[in-house]
């Protein structure tokens, strides 16, 4: 296996007596698109909190480029290469798309402690904005207000939020979440274009789209990695049936996806 | 180009833009006003106005474009004066030393402050900035030696080489011009990346920090600069007034920055400025009519807040510059 970019080891994290962590261990190596697929309250979000340090684990370590960042602080994490999309979009409503972005790039480019010179003005943070908002198909709506953006227009906002901070890695929670069939089809796209260059870790409940893009998929059930493998071995893992894919619309997706061959 | 110049998109002439410009000529020519009507009190109520319009300017900054709304600003406003009195006291009279004083003061002031405040949110920023200004209060009336609970006099303005403050219309074109000076300077800082990272701290400072920003840092320094500016308006009102008491810090008179930075519009460059005139106007108007201008002043403030999103300056309607 490639070398690891990720690195989860015994990840702990207790919500009173819930166990929304329970001694997750994994590794995403460089350039994999790694899918998390589980029931609702699995524990998934959690994970991606803790790896973005917005909720600190009770125990275990995370290594990012085999550097210890279990205590560092948010803005740092995202400051050396960990981006993440939010599962409800997360956004600076009295601003327009394109300032969203710009905001982004801007934490990536040096200081903030520039008091003068116009922000909206300055193409090395404009142009970088206005790439990231063409790569997600927004490049047409750039000028737009926040507020006037349509539900699948700020998932996409939320992606290129993520891609204009130049992450090593990018961890999605939910992005189709709530999207439409034609959004869905041109985020599974964007999201194919973005592999390889990109390590990604997806949190998905559209199975079609976790098994179209995923190298590999991990399935956490009740704060428990019970399987891990590539699609095929996922799709034939008995423990996954039984616990997740059998139980939930999964399994129906997941046999329209595998209608073709019978 | 410039893409906050499609704030312009009205064109030269919209009702903001008209507003705006007509205010400031009508206060550049108050002096002129004064002079023929034979009428000194309207130079003491504008010098009044823009003073308090500078410090109503520095509170918006934080609050208006921070979100951090804090109720203790008028400590500033009194470190400021009690800078320029307690020197002018012990005999140092130059403005050159009182009114750097007067804003490092402040700055220090706003930088210990901030730094315990900006740890809490919400209702407890509130009350902590109002506990340190009640405490700055407190300490102020227990100075005996600069007159303790009721204030002291400062028998000389502060000096400036030639430039002779006691002089009403010099008085009144400085602060005019410190007003313009700052408004320009709060401008440019708010359309600054300093400006952008304070503005989206406050519109959503946990997807600041996941963008890569450390969010405390910034507003603790735009809490500093706000601290400054407002202590700068100190040092003009105790000039103003020649007299410095606690009650320059009184909680009220915190409060009365918050009206008038809301009353005017807080997203607004001009906001602080139409709320400070609208406010000190009504006050004096109404304290002709009743002996409770309050009265009528909360109802208002009441109206104003609830029905005009955007305080004044929202009834201009169009796009906001800041």
């Amino acid at each position: 296996m490639a070398e690891a970019l990720l690195e989860i080891d015994a990840l702990t994290k207790r919500f009173g007596g819930v166990m929304a962590s329970d001694a997750i261990s994994l590794a995403l190596s460089r350039g994999e698109l790694h899918a998390l697929i589980g029931p609702n309250g699995a524990g998934k979000t959690t994970l991606i909190g803790q790896l973005t340090g917005e909720i600190a684990p009770d125990s275990g370590r995370i290594r990012f480029e085999a550097r210890d960042v279990t205590a560092l602080p948010v803005y740092r994490r995202s400051q050396i290469g960990l981006a993440r999309s939010f599962q409800i979009a997360s956004l600076f409503v009295e601003f327009t798309a394109l300032d969203n972005v710009a905001l982004a790039v801007q934490a990536h480019a040096g200081h903030s402690f520039r008091f003068w010179r116009a922000a909206r003005c300055e193409p090395e943070l404009r142009a970088p904005a206005r790439d990231a908002l063409l790569r997600v198909g927004l490049a047409a709506r750039a000028d737009v207000p926040v507020t006037a953006l349509s539900h699948g227009e700020r998932r996409q906002l939320e992606i290129a939020m993520a891609l204009a901070t130049r992450p090593r890695l990018l961890l999605l929670d939910e992005p189709m979440a709530g999207m439409g069939p034609e959004e869905s089809a041109r985020l599974v796209e964007t999201l194919r274009q973005l592999k390889g260059g990109l390590t990604i870790l997806l949190v998905e409940h559209d199975m079609d789209a976790v098994f179209a893009l995923a190298d590999r998929i991990s399935v956490l059930v009740y704060g428990r990695i019970i399987a891990s493998g590539d699609p095929a071995a996922i799709r034939a893992d008995a423990a996954v049936r039984e616990a997740y894919l059998g139980e939930q619309d999964g399994v129906r997706r997941e046999g329209r996806h595998e209608a073709p061959h019978g | 180009m410039s893409e906050w110049r499609k704030d312009w998109r009205h064109g030269p002439w919209s009702p903001r833009i008209v507003v705006n410009a007509g205010l400031v000529t009508v206060l550049a020519l108050v002096p002129v006003y004064a002079a023929f009507a034979g009428d000194p009190f309207a130079m003491t109520l504008f010098s009044r106005i823009l003073i308090m319009a500078i410090a109503a300017l520095s509170l918006n900054l934080i609050m208006g474009f921070g979100g951090m709304v804090s109720f203790g600003h008028a400590a500033c406003l009194g470190i400021g004066g009690y800078a320029v009195g307690i020197l002018a006291k012990e005999g140092i009279g130059s403005g050159f030393v009182q009114w750097p004083v007067a804003v490092v003061a402040s700055a220090i002031y706003a930088l210990v402050v901030g730094a315990l405040c900006l740890r809490t949110r919400g209702v407890y920023f509130i009350m902590i900035t109002l506990a340190f200004a009640q405490m700055v209060y407190y300490v102020a009336s227990g100075l005996d030696r600069y007159g303790g609970d009721d204030g002291l006099t400062i028998y000389h303005r502060s000096q400036f080489g030639p430039f002779d403050l006691n002089n009403a219309t010099l008085f009144y074109y400085l602060c005019f011009a410190l007003l313009l000076a700052s408004i320009y300077l709060v401008w440019r800082i708010v359309n600054s990346r300093f400006g952008l990272v304070i503005q989206g701290a406050r519109s959503n400072e946990p997807r600041m920090r996941a963008v890569g920003f450390p969010t405390f840092r910034y507003r603790l320094v735009c809490f500093v600069i706000a601290g400054a500016l407002c202590g700068l308006a100190g040092a003009l009102l105790a000039n103003h007034t020649n007299f410095i008491s606690p009650a320059m810090m009184h909680w009220t008179r915190s409060g009365d920055l918050i009206v008038m930075a809301v009353l005017g519009g807080m997203h607004a460059m001009f906001g602080p400025l139409i709320g400070a005139m609208a406010f000190l106007l009504l006050e004096q108007g109404l304290s002709h009519v009743t002996d409770y201008p309050d009265l009528i002043l909360g109802p208002l403030l009441l109206i104003v807040a609830i029905y005009v999103n955007g305080g004044i300056d929202g009834l201009l309607g169009g796009p906001r510059r800041g």
